[in-house]
């Protein structure tokens, strides 16, 4: 509350009043647009390193038995002679999907434009409580350090997959990885939730409560829905992975049979009695579940925003994407039993979740059908993250279809942990999560630097990347149907995988020009940051509040009174009105009919 | 020496490419004045939506043409096998028929629709109908989807006791297979990782007082004999494994602590799968392909000459040799399976 009223103090002076130091305006940021940008810095950085891995493990898979000087330069005493170790190359696949999912596409996506997007399009001064917003980046700053640091330890970084399930991860005689490593992940991850709750619940109570004037729910922009939801969903279901981890712990330093029983390992027995393994994969994909779609939602959100933005027409059934993000978000929750088809759990409970599952398709067709909708007949101005966004509906579609495959448990027995769970995972939400983001920065680039990103480098990093994205993932496949299993250090041992052998050498050749070229946004980012071309007010001519703030960044966002809001954010070549867009806080002209929506 | 300096050019490469980058960065200056697309950047690019759009379809032939008798593995050897392949095309038929379209529709309209200055896009915001009938259709298709999938699931994880099934335990440790036939009572005798005792070879911990592990055979080796159904058992001493016999279609996680199970019956010898055209063919590639790396084939020390045979895969991540836990499944006819079980010792006389 005293935030609240803190913020409404702002009002009279403009919020220039406060005398900020070098650390509390960068390091120790209170502001909701500079911790935006420390989230996204982090997350790129984080990014960088999960793709490099990716790149070090897709060489180890096309070519296992030669020598490698990059791995041995990389990698040290796990490539003794260049040769990747087996260890390591389970720990690589491992700690690229935790940074992936948790670091990059979870903290750096939705953090960065949750935060910076929330009290700027809402029309807020801040989020309800900076401290708690700054509190949250910092734990995942630190949740971030450790997993890092976590890649040096002595018995070589945690190895059981991201989804770690107990015992591998539990018992350090199982893999070396799962004994100071696993310590580390586990603990960077429990300090990751904390941070992702306190991030999730400030942005609820945010949108709940500081919208500006005449902000109605049905008017907000539907980025703000997904970020609303989102928060809800990750409320409903970090603390259940928190849960998991903390009993893991236990299982693991202090004696306890949580998820242990009846084991024998390396000439004894073990005392664990009564647990089980399948209770924890219970736990982790209450949450891995709807984290798919905590990564998801944000870019979807993003996407329509900007096609919308860039189509220069209003997003077609607004209503509908509402209903359908509240669907997606609603059934997300209740459908983590088709990663168990398999498990060992009594088959009835795979055909409710095959149900459940398969339910989702729909919402996600309505999107889908929407945003093309949403093209039709525009005037689509392809800004790089207009190319970005229709890269999206484009690997969303690709990758959501085999989900019908995988959410039906008959064919789930036989392609489940295949390739071809990893390619359809990767394309529904690694690449187009990815996309999403990638369409974010090009959007608000101008809003968070005050500079313009150049967009010819734009248009060669998107089309390069959407080559090789559909170059690596369509063809794995293929793969997957033909029965390779995922996490092999090598095929070579199955004379049977020996004809797929070609088919990798393609996608790992895919995957290190696309990760080559990744290099093209980061230099654009970098050195646009420091040398954009100056950025206009409003550069797309957008609707949202976001861009009638000034373009250098005040504390308070606005440096008068708060727009009132009087329309909807989609007022896009709107007939009786001279130019295309109409901004929200555009009052009504007289006989002007708001759109019922 | 060799590390040191190829991890200098990878270097140079990568500052190459910066380099060139920002070459090409710095020769727009002046060149445009606004970094939003123009008119002539929406037809570039418009254009380049239909290469894609090219592209999105030939690569889609070309992994069908080129790898698509793959997925099938030329024919399953289960009998519930060709109800999932059923399935498996039909729901590849509707995937590929939604992908076409909509990929057709999004590429081409992001390429008929491209901005021109000074055109206004049509303000359409809603339209219930359409909605609605995009709604519907997926609402149909899905149901009858449902419907099959769970008859098919039902079908299949449903085990008949009356029909008689041979009952094997499957079990898996770091990182190998055995499996233990039931014997001549068909019943397992009861067994926990707590009575393991590795001097007097319980390696499965099998109960000595319990009568019906005395016939109990254990084996390295996995023969079941065609047309008869078979019931798996599956046990793990130490992580969780999944045992994943894709011939069959058959998949099931190995748990610590408790027991599961999977049943199939197989329906086509390994001999006579040998035969089968597809196999011939797809082994006659497997040996062309090794002959041409039989170095690294010998080095690996394997033979040099593949044969067809079932296999039994570890299928969920469990530890450093997880790639290498396997096990030759053998499909041969009633009286070779007798003969094989014949030499076979049992558990009492093994200990």
């Amino acid at each position: 509350m005293s935030a609240h009223a803190d913020i409404h103090a702002h009002d009279d002076d403009h919020g220039h009043h406060h005398k900020e130091t070098f650390v509390t305006k960068y390091i120790f940021s209170q502001d909701h647009k500079m911790i935006a940008k420390q989230y996204l810095i982090t997350g790129t950085i984080m990014g960088v390193i999960g793709i490099l891995m990716s790149m070090m493990f897709r060489m180890q898979i096309a070519w296992p038995e030669e020598p490698n000087v990059l791995f041995e330069a990389l990698l040290g005493k796990w490539a003794p002679e260049g040769v990747m170790d087996a260890d390591i190359y389970l720990a690589l696949v491992t700690i690229h999907g935790t940074i992936m999912v948790f670091f990059v596409l979870t903290a750096g996506l939705s953090g960065t434009f949750s935060n910076l997007l929330i009290p700027l399009q809402i029309g807020a001064r801040d989020m309800a409580s900076g401290f708690l917003n700054m509190v949250s980046y910092w734990l995942f700053f630190l949740s971030s350090v450790i997993m890092v640091l976590s890649l040096f330890v002595e018995a070589g970084p945690a190895a059981a997959g991201w989804t770690i399930y107990p015992p591998l991860s539990a018992l350090p005689m199982a893999q070396g990885g799962s004994g100071a490593g696993m310590t580390l992940w586990l603990v960077s991850m429990a300090i990751f939730i904390a941070s992702s709750l306190l991030g999730s619940l400030n942005y609820i109570v945010t949108v709940l409560n500081l919208r500006t004037k005449g902000m109605s729910m049905t008017r907000l922009p539907l980025t703000i829905w997904a970020f609303f939801i989102t928060a809800i969903i990750g409320v409903i279901s970090f603390p259940v992975l928190l849960s998991a981890a903390l009993l893991l712990i236990m299982d693991r330093s202090f004696g306890t049979s949580f998820f242990l029983s009846d084991i024998f390992i390396q000439g004894e027995v073990l005392h664990y009695q009564g647990g089980s393994p399948v209770l924890f994969e219970h736990l982790f994909w209450f949450l891995g579940h709807p984290e798919v779609y905590i990564v998801l939602l944000p870019a979807l959100g993003i996407t329509s925003e900007i096609i919308a933005t860039n189509s220069r027409k209003p997003i077609f059934g607004y209503r509908a994407m509402v209903a359908s993000i509240l669907a997606i978000a609603f059934l997300s929750t209740i459908v983590w039993g088709h990663h168990m088809f398999i498990s060992g759990m009594n088959p009835f409970l795979g055909s409710v979740f095959t149900f459940t599952t398969l339910l989702i398709a729909i919402p996600s067709a309505v999107k889908a059908f929407n945003y093309i909708t949403t093209l039709w007949k525009g005037n689509l101005q392809m800004n790089p993250a207009m190319l970005f966004s229709i890269g999206l509906v484009s690997t969303f579609i690709t990758g959501g279809l085999t989900g019908i495959i995988l959410g039906d448990s008959a064919l789930d027995i036989n392609v489940h942990d295949t390739y071809f769970v990893v390619a359809h995972f990767h394309l529904v939400m690694g690449i187009s999560a990815l996309y999403g983001m990638f369409a974010g920065i090009y959007h608000w680039f101008p809003k968070m630097f005050g500079r313009m990103l150049n967009k010819r480098l734009g248009y060669v990093h998107f089309w390069t990347t959407a080559v090789c994205a559909y170059g690596v993932f369509f063809p794995m496949h293929f793969i997957g149907m033909a029965g390779l299993p995922r996490r092999y250090y090598t095929n070579s041992a199955f004379p049977l995988f020996d004809d797929l052998a070609d088919v990798n050498v393609i996608i790992t050749v895919f995957a290190l020009v696309g990760g080559v070229f990744q290099l093209v946004f980061l230099y654009n980012f970098f050195s646009s940051i420091f040398f954009g071309k100056k950025a206009e007010k409003n550069p797309w001519k957008s609707n949202t509040l976001e861009w009638t703030t000034p373009v250098e960044h005040i504390h308070g966002n606005w440096p008068g009174e708060i727009p009132h809001v009087h329309r909807w954010a989609y007022d896009y070549s709107k007939p009786g009105h001279d130019e295309d867009y109409v901004p929200q806080n555009v009052p009504m002209k007289d006989g002007e009919e708001e759109l019922q929506h | 020496m060799t590390a040191f300096l190829t991890t200098i050019i990878v270097l140079f490469i990568a500052v190459a490419i910066w380099q060139m980058v920002k070459i090409f960065d710095l020769a727009q200056v002046g060149n445009t004045n606004s970094q939003v697309a123009n008119d002539k950047d929406n037809t570039i690019n418009g254009y380049l939506m239909i290469g894609f759009l090219i592209f999105i379809y030939v690569i889609t032939i070309v992994c069908f043409v080129k790898w698509g008798d793959l997925p099938l593995m030329s024919n399953s050897a289960s009998a519930h096998g060709p109800q999932i392949d059923n399935l498996m095309i039909i729901s590849m038929v509707i995937i590929f028929i939604v992908q076409t379209i909509t990929q057709f529709l999004l590429h081409y309209f992001a390429y008929k629709y491209k901005g021109e200055k000074g055109r206004k896009a049509l303000f359409y915001a809603d339209n219930n109908t359409l909605e609605a009938i995009w709604t519907i259709i997926p609402v149909i298709v899905l149901a009858g989807l449902i419907i099959y999938g769970l008859f098919t699931w039902t079908s299949i994880m449903n085990i008949d006791e009356d029909e008689d099934p041979l009952v094997i335990e499957l079990y898996a440790q770091q990182f190998n297979w055995t499996a233990r036939y039931a014997g001549d009572d068909n019943v397992l005798g009861m067994a926990n990782v707590r009575l393991i005792d590795i001097d007097k070879a319980n390696v499965l911990g099998i109960d000595e007082s319990d009568p019906n592990g005395h016939d109990d055979v254990i084996v390295k080796e996995l023969h079941l004999p065609v047309g008869r159904p078979v019931l798996f058992k599956m046990r793990s001493q130490d992580v969780l494994h999944s045992a994943y016999m894709p011939h069959f279609r058959a998949q099931m996680n190995c748990v610590p602590g408790m027991i599961t199970q999977f049943g199939f019956t197989p329906t086509i010898t390994t001999e006579e799968m040998r035969q089968n055209p597809d196999i011939i063919d797809k082994v006659a590639h497997i040996n062309e392909i090794r002959v041409e790396n039989s170095e690294a084939v010998e080095a690996r020390g394997q033979d040099l000459r593949y044969e067809f045979d079932y296999l039994l895969l570890c299928n969920k991540i469990c530890g450093k040799s997880h790639y290498n836990m396997q096990m030759k499944i053998i499909v041969e006819t009633q009286e070779e399976y007798d003969a094989w079980m014949k030499e076979q010792k049992t558990f009492k006389e093994s200990l």
